[in-house]
């Protein structure tokens, strides 16, 4: 009995094995079924979740009528334009830090301050300096991804192999061949590992920040929603997040691949 | 400056040395790890430069690679140098070629490239990852980009420690051969007695911050392990290093179990002054 459940597993774990990104999407799936059955069977109110098949109506009507396209695009422009800001400070800041002693001593103290503070916090302040405009939900978005950059490139920049480092000092390079061929590649992974992260603040950033005197983006479609008690229209917004996030991070992925290929590859698919 | 292959240097007249070192000191703490030391090394000349640990060789390796700051003393280096350490120290993110060209500045560093590690047998690996690399393989990269260069002093430290007895036997006799045909002044720190008795036309023992003895190694090449004058220079060395042959004697099965390879040098005993790493 117990040999048969193995096997049974070993099954259905072989099968996605042509398929390695499916195995991902196996757990959300089930879920998903899971929901469907529960609607239908009446165990949960359609007034507090609408069915699966409701919510994919509701997303057609929105996607048909241009709606969603036109939320999608305001939000996608804050997180690229609140991104943009705050990889390029967080970037700017780690070299700054990371490749110079006197860098360090004037950016790190006070960037390792002000991390401590949950960004989040900070949107009273930011609705009075920046108004309700743009401005505010880009800055948050900027602020919030800037930290998770500095610290990991920061980090990747100092932890380059000293030794390596020292073996490439006899080769005549200039200083600024030795961070360009050794340094920054060698700080590359963590930077990545930052983005990643920095993807989720920004994600983060964004549905706080458009709940908040928005008149367009998926955070207001979502609380405008609230106000209708349209459910089905909130899930949309939710899952519209959900599959932003994941696609951002497949992206990173895929420039994982691409950039580090050159790590042994310990986990085979 | 002569170029030819040159199979005996130590025999030849004295030329101007290429490398020349004058009352070196150089402190760390409480008391000198070189002290007032000299040194001439002569183009072309092959030296070993044996000692316990401890006893500042590396420092005097770090000290003629620019790796340490400038000491106290007078020290004359030729521009062309290249050091090989016992870690391959290989650049991960840089394929093999990439890694041999590295700070070349010739319009040919490809083509420069290429033949350094066609010259190390590793030319069909000029397009792979370091990290794929077998612990020889990377040591021969090393060697390739130490070569590309065209050194005139290369600096070896204890670039075979960490590689099993058969590569290690391999690189020696690569390095023999890189160095009768290219000829550059080679100064290799090693732990090795065997080692050095195999390769150098002059042995140095180190101790206490200076060169305490000076031996000249004048054995035809190629050199073997049982040959009466190696046997003989083997017992001076060690007694330079204040190792009793008596208690090595332990060690002598060992190499007779596994025996000496007909026409190469035979796994040697590994006669270890004082293995530090």
């Amino acid at each position: 009995m117990a040999a048969t459940a193995a096997t049974a597993r070993g099954h259905r774990f072989g099968s996605t094995a042509h398929f390695p990104g499916l195995r991902r999407y196996v757990v959300p799936l089930g879920l998903l079924a899971l929901w469907q059955a529960s609607v239908g069977l009446g165990w949960i109110s359609t007034r507090s979740i609408p069915s699966p098949g409701q919510i994919l109506a509701t997303f057609w009507e929105l996607a048909a009528s241009g709606e969603l396209a036109m939320h999608l695009l305001v939000s996608l422009g804050r997180v690229s334009a609140g991104l943009a800001i705050g990889v390029s400070v967080g970037t700017l800041c780690a070299l700054t830090a990371g490749l110079s002693r006197r860098g360090e001593d004037a950016l790190d103290p006070l960037l390792q301050m002000l991390r401590t503070l949950p960004h989040l916090a900070l949107v009273p302040l930011f609705i009075l300096w920046f108004g309700i405009g743009e401005t505010p939900k880009v800055a948050l978005v900027a602020l919030g991804t800037a930290f998770p950059i500095y610290l990991n490139l920061f980090a990747g920049i100092r932890t380059v192999d000293a030794k390596v480092v020292e073996a490439v000092s006899t080769l005549g390079l200039t200083r600024w061949e030795l961070i360009a061929h050794v340094i920054l590649p060698g700080a590359l992974p963590a930077f990545l590992t930052g983005l990643r992260y920095a993807l989720g603040v920004a994600w983060l950033s964004l549905v706080v920040g458009e709940q908040i005197n928005a008149s367009s983006g998926i955070g207001y479609l979502a609380m405008t929603a609230r106000e209708f008690l349209r459910t089905d229209v909130i899930i949309v917004a939710l899952i519209v997040y959900a599959v932003l996030g994941l696609a951002a991070d497949q992206i990173v992925r895929l420039i994982e691949r691409a950039a580090l290929g050159w790590r042994p590859v310990f986990v085979k698919e | 400056m002569s170029h030819t292959p040159l199979r005996s240097p130590a025999r030849r007249p004295q030329q101007d040395p290429i490398v020349r070192v004058r009352g070196l000191v150089r402190s760390f703490g409480h008391g000198n790890v070189l002290d007032n030391l000299s040194l001439d090394l002569q183009p072309g000349s092959f030296t070993a430069l044996l000692g316990r640990s401890g006893c500042g060789k590396s420092t005097l390796l770090r000290t003629l690679a620019k790796l340490d700051p400038a000491p106290d003393g007078t020290v004359e280096l030729p521009d062309r140098r290249a050091v090989v350490f016992q870690e391959p120290r290989l650049v991960p993110w840089k394929r093999v070629l990439r890694n041999v060209t590295l700070g070349l500045r010739h319009a040919d560093a490809d083509a420069r490239g290429l033949a350094a590690l066609d010259e190390v047998g590793l030319l069909h690996r000029a397009n792979a990852w370091p990290l794929t690399l077998s612990g020889g393989e990377a040591q021969r990269a090393a060697l390739a980009r130490a070569l590309v260069r065209d050194p005139r002093l290369l600096l070896l430290d204890e670039p075979f420690a960490a590689l099993d007895a058969l590569t290690r036997l391999r690189m020696q006799g690569l390095v023999e051969t890189l160095w009768s045909a290219h000829a550059p002044a080679v100064l290799l720190v090693t732990h090795d007695v065997d080692e050095a008795l195999l390769l150098a036309d002059r042995a140095l023992v180190m101790a206490s911050g200076t060169i305490a003895a000076d031996i000249p190694i004048p054995l035809d090449r190629p050199r073997r392990h049982g040959d009466p004058g190696f046997i003989a220079l083997r017992s001076r060395l060690l007694a330079e290093l204040g190792v009793d042959e008596e208690h090595l004697a332990g060690r002598e099965p060992q190499r007779a179990a596994t025996g000496a390879k007909p026409g190469g040098y035979g796994l040697p005993a590994s006669a270890v002054a004082a293995p530090s790493r």
